[in-house]
């Protein structure tokens, strides 16, 4: 009996240590990886590294023109993405019903966002760059980034609409607004920071997402006029970097931008979620 | 008159949000169309079958087989779910048992924001740091018993480390969630039963919240499948079934990223047919995923 | 509440703004300057793949600067670069080798355009400063996998190579004679399967630079003092010694005319050969035939 005690102790203590291991490596290999790349990178970022345009293929000079980049391809991506999102968010949550068809719809949605993005990437190259003919550039990339989140979304918006309680709803319409009427009055305006949360969450999966956009951009390291143009983001000039090794100095100093940045917005989200739980 | 007028705009609304709902729709198909139509040449005319069990991949030379690519897919999604998921699990364990209620927190919404890391970053940590480490630490000593060994460090193993970190966001959250979403009266009753607090988290918790846990995991190895960026860096690209942690490898994602940009025509179908697999076994991936998780009505 | 939501208008507003400067530049960007009116030259330059990718270069260089010009590059092999030319299929044939003796019939005027050389870059721990052309197949087909077999230490080979496709490592292997034949006598790439690949020049130096013991190939003009490149048959590679024939690992592009040349493919062999358009040679990594 009291062996069995004891055998109990030592396999709880056991237990209870390898949980905790694995937990300590998962947490300290998560914080080692930010703390490396911030420490070896935030020395070099400068006003000027921000402002200038890259010399001899980014080994030296700045990121002006990826900058730019980054910001047009995400606009180009957001501004397409979120009324499509929004509209079909309010279609599920709002108008559809249990129907077969929508149950397709909502399955199709759930396979778009399974897709790897190497496959997004693809398409958009035989599709828009190919078959439209747009060429590598700003307007191929940005489209096919939005396909991409659009099923994030669709997903934070739904779950935005869901948190308008019924009564809401109800009162709106025993006042005789229409259904479209109480959408666009009633409901969508309580529910402004969810879809807000979406549409910054969806900014940082497209400012971080590389595979879909080395296919469809092209990579030019010039200013980008025109939505025309061929342009290189953030995370593919991060990745030229380091494939090239061009320059230590200035790979850091991008990926520590590129994880500040992204943790910004993903920090953004979550604050303006949490606000939207208070209210 | 103006009531029919209303009625008659309310149904065109409703029509065009029915539309835009359907834009998944049309995006799936049309990249279905165009992933297949490009890919389908190739497919037909080196077989099919052919084509998934040959071992030769060399486009220049006209040979098309994918298996190696396959095989290096698999053995770093492996390798990459031997690495992450206990730690992953551990992880959640820990925050939803163990852990004091406002470190939890803190720690869990640490690990969400670290999910939005961008894949690239990720794979620039395993060139800087995982590579390198392998070939000046680890290589060293296996080279005493196998002087053979590759020695570059550009291998399985660093694509699997790398993967192994980077689907722990997704394994910690979701678990998590899963274990706290048992009912209380589960601990309780276990408890009440004289069960200690490692038998309930083993035998009642986990098993309770498994279909969790498991969407998690197959989520978190459709993410590994179809990476790109991080395993081109890192992996070697070597088109060779690998035989150990330590060989090289090349993946159904990389080689694709890696050799469109000078592809011609049939080399260019080959890599839209590489595209037509990975994109049906990330279906099949997902699939289960959904399946599982409806079945056992999980939390996601 | 009020200056939240006249946040979220300031917000949107912004949006807008830099939408519209972005539509805006559009137009800007769209506005070429007048092209002088006259009738349209057309040019159909068909030949050698390798030649291609410069070709097309130079071509959209010269639209750009003659509007009424097209120029339509094609493919089809060295080979084809000659029978285009003497059937008056093409205007200029291209070539990635010299005209053969046998050709020089049909060709009227031929143009050295540029030339093509690969280095051969080891890892500094090598020890290695020169190769020859024997032992760079050697290595490169996996019949020699340790640096002992070649005098150096007793560390494995790592190979570094270009992913398939790639144009540097078809002119490689053509050039380096790293090829195999099949059955039907067909030449095939015959790098060994267990070579390291990396996606582009800078990444092939990288590998090279930071893996001991390692071998890679890249064009003659991307070599720094990052990595050391190794005399190939006693001949140290540069610019000089590729011009002057000296280097082995090298070929040139050759365009060619048939029976004449219209004025407009004149003209653009002008525009190849002029400082501008060997400055397109340099930037598409070629050596330029005109030293500056």
């Amino acid at each position: 009996m009291r062996k069995r005690k004891g055998n109990k102790i030592i396999k709880s203590a056991v237990f209870f240590g390898s949980v905790r291991l694995a937990a300590a490596v998962t947490l300290g290999i998560l914080a080692l990886l930010l703390l490396f790349i911030l420490v070896k990178g935030v020395p070099h970022l400068s006003l000027k590294f921000l402002a200038e345009s890259p010399e001899n293929m980014g080994k030296e000079g700045g990121i002006f023109p990826v900058l730019i980049g980054t910001v047009y391809v995400t606009l180009t991506s957001v501004l397409i993405a979120m009324p499509l999102g929004v509209a079909a968010a309010v279609y599920f949550s709002e108008y559809a019903g249990k129907g077969r068809l929508v149950h397709i719809i909502r399955f199709f949605t759930e396979v778009l966002a399974g897709i790897p993005s190497i496959i997004f990437g693809l398409f958009g190259f035989a599709f828009f760059v190919v078959f439209l003919g747009m060429g590598w550039s700003v307007i191929a990339g940005g489209i096919t980034l939005s396909m991409m989140i659009l099923p994030t979304l669709i997903r934070s918006t739904e779950e935005a609409l869901k948190t308008v309680p019924g009564a809401y709803r109800e009162g709106s319409l025993s006042l005789g607004a229409t259904k479209w009427q109480t959408v666009v009055k009633v409901i969508l305006p309580c529910c402004r920071s969810g879809i807000l949360t979406g549409l910054i969450l969806g900014i940082g999966r497209a400012i971080g997402e590389t595979a879909a956009v080395m296919l469809t951009v092209g990579g030019s390291l010039k200013l980008p006029v025109s939505i025309f143009d061929s342009t290189r983001t953030m995370s593919l000039h991060l990745y030229m970097l380091a494939s090239e090794g061009l320059s230590q100095e200035k790979t850091y100093a991008t990926a520590a931008l590129l994880i500040l940045i992204v943790l910004g917005i993903n920090w953004l989200a979550g604050f303006i979620g949490r606000r939207l739980t208070k209210e | 008159m103006r009531g029919k007028s209303l009625k008659v705009k309310e149904t065109i609304i409703e029509k065009a949000l029915f539309l835009c709902a359907a834009g998944s729709v049309t995006a799936v198909a049309l990249i279905t169309l165009f992933i297949f139509s490009s890919g389908y040449s190739v497919l037909r005319s080196y077989g099919p079958l052919n084509f998934i069990f040959g071992m030769d991949w060399s486009p220049v030379n006209g040979e098309y087989g994918i298996l190696p690519l396959i095989a290096g897919t698999l053995e770093v999604t492996a390798g990459a779910l031997i690495l992450g998921v206990p730690a992953g699990i551990g992880c959640a364990v820990f925050l939803a048992e163990m852990a004091k209620e406002r470190w939890a927190k803190l720690l869990k919404s640490a690990i969400e924001l670290l999910a939005g890391i961008p894949s690239v970053v990720y794979g620039f940590f395993g060139l800087a740091i995982i590579v390198p480490a392998i070939r000046d630490w680890l290589l060293p000593a296996v080279q005493k018993i196998d002087p053979d060994v590759p020695a570059s460090g550009f291998s399985v193993l660093a694509g699997a480390f790398v993967l192994g970190i980077m689907i722990l966001p997704t394994i910690v959250s979701m678990s998590e969630n899963a274990i706290r979403a048992v009912p209380l009266e589960f601990r309780e009753a276990s408890l009440a039963l004289g069960a200690d607090r490692r038998e309930t988290i083993t035998k009642v918790l986990v098993p309770a919240a498994k279909s969790g846990i498991f969407s998690s995991v197959i989520l978190a190895m459709g993410r590994a499948v179809g990476e790109t960026m991080a395993v081109l860096l890192i992996t070697g690209n070597v088109p060779k079934v690998p035989t150990g942690p330590l060989d090289p490898a090349a993946t159904l994602t990389g080689t694709i990223a890696m050799e469109m940009s000078y592809a011609g025509p049939e080399h260019q179908s080959a890599l839209f047919a590489i595209g037509i697999v990975l994109f049906i076994l990330i279906v099949i991936l997902n699939s289960i995923a959904l399946a599982v998780m409806k079945r056992f009505g999980g939390a996601v | 509440m009020t200056t939240k939501k006249q946040n979220k208008r300031i917000a949107a507003a912004a949006a807008l703004m830099v939408l519209a400067g972005c539509l805006a530049m559009t137009g800007c960007g769209g506005n070429k300057e007048d092209a002088p009116s006259g009738e349209r030259d057309s040019i159909i330059i068909a030949g050698s793949t390798s030649v291609q990718a410069l070709s097309e270069e130079l071509a959209e260089a010269y639209m750009e600067k003659n509007q009424n010009a097209t120029v339509e590059v094609q493919g089809g092999g060295s080979g084809q670069g000659i029978k285009s030319v003497e059937k008056g299929i093409a205007d200029i044939g291209s070539l990635s080798r010299e005209v053969k003796e046998e050709e020089k019939a049909a060709v009227s005027r031929e143009f050295l355009a540029a030339k093509d050389g690969i280095a051969v870059i080891v890892n500094s721990k090598t020890g290695i400063k020169e190769l020859s052309m024997k032992e760079i197949q050697q290595i490169y087909k996996g019949e020699v996998t340790n640096w002992k077999e070649l005098g150096g230490m007793d560390k494995p080979i790592t190979v570094v190579t270009r992913e398939a496709g790639s144009g540097t490592r078809s002119s490689f292997t053509e050039l380096a004679g790293i090829t195999q034949k099949d059955d039907s006598g067909k030449e095939l790439d015959g790098i060994l399967k267990d070579a390291l690949v990396q996606p582009s020049t800078g990444a092939v130096k990288e590998t090279v630079s930071n893996t001991p013991y390692s071998i890679g190939y890249v064009s003659l003009n991307a070599l720094d003092d990052k990595v050391a490149a190794v005399r190939v048959e006693g001949i140290e590679p540069s610019v000089e010694t590729v011009l002057s024939g000296d280097y082995k690992i090298q070929r040139p592009f050759v365009y060619v005319a048939g029976t004449g040349l219209s004025s407009g493919a004149e003209d653009f062999i002008r525009f190849v050969m002029s400082s501008e358009g060997q400055k397109i040679v340099e930037e598409s990594g070629f050596i330029p035939i005109k030293q500056k």
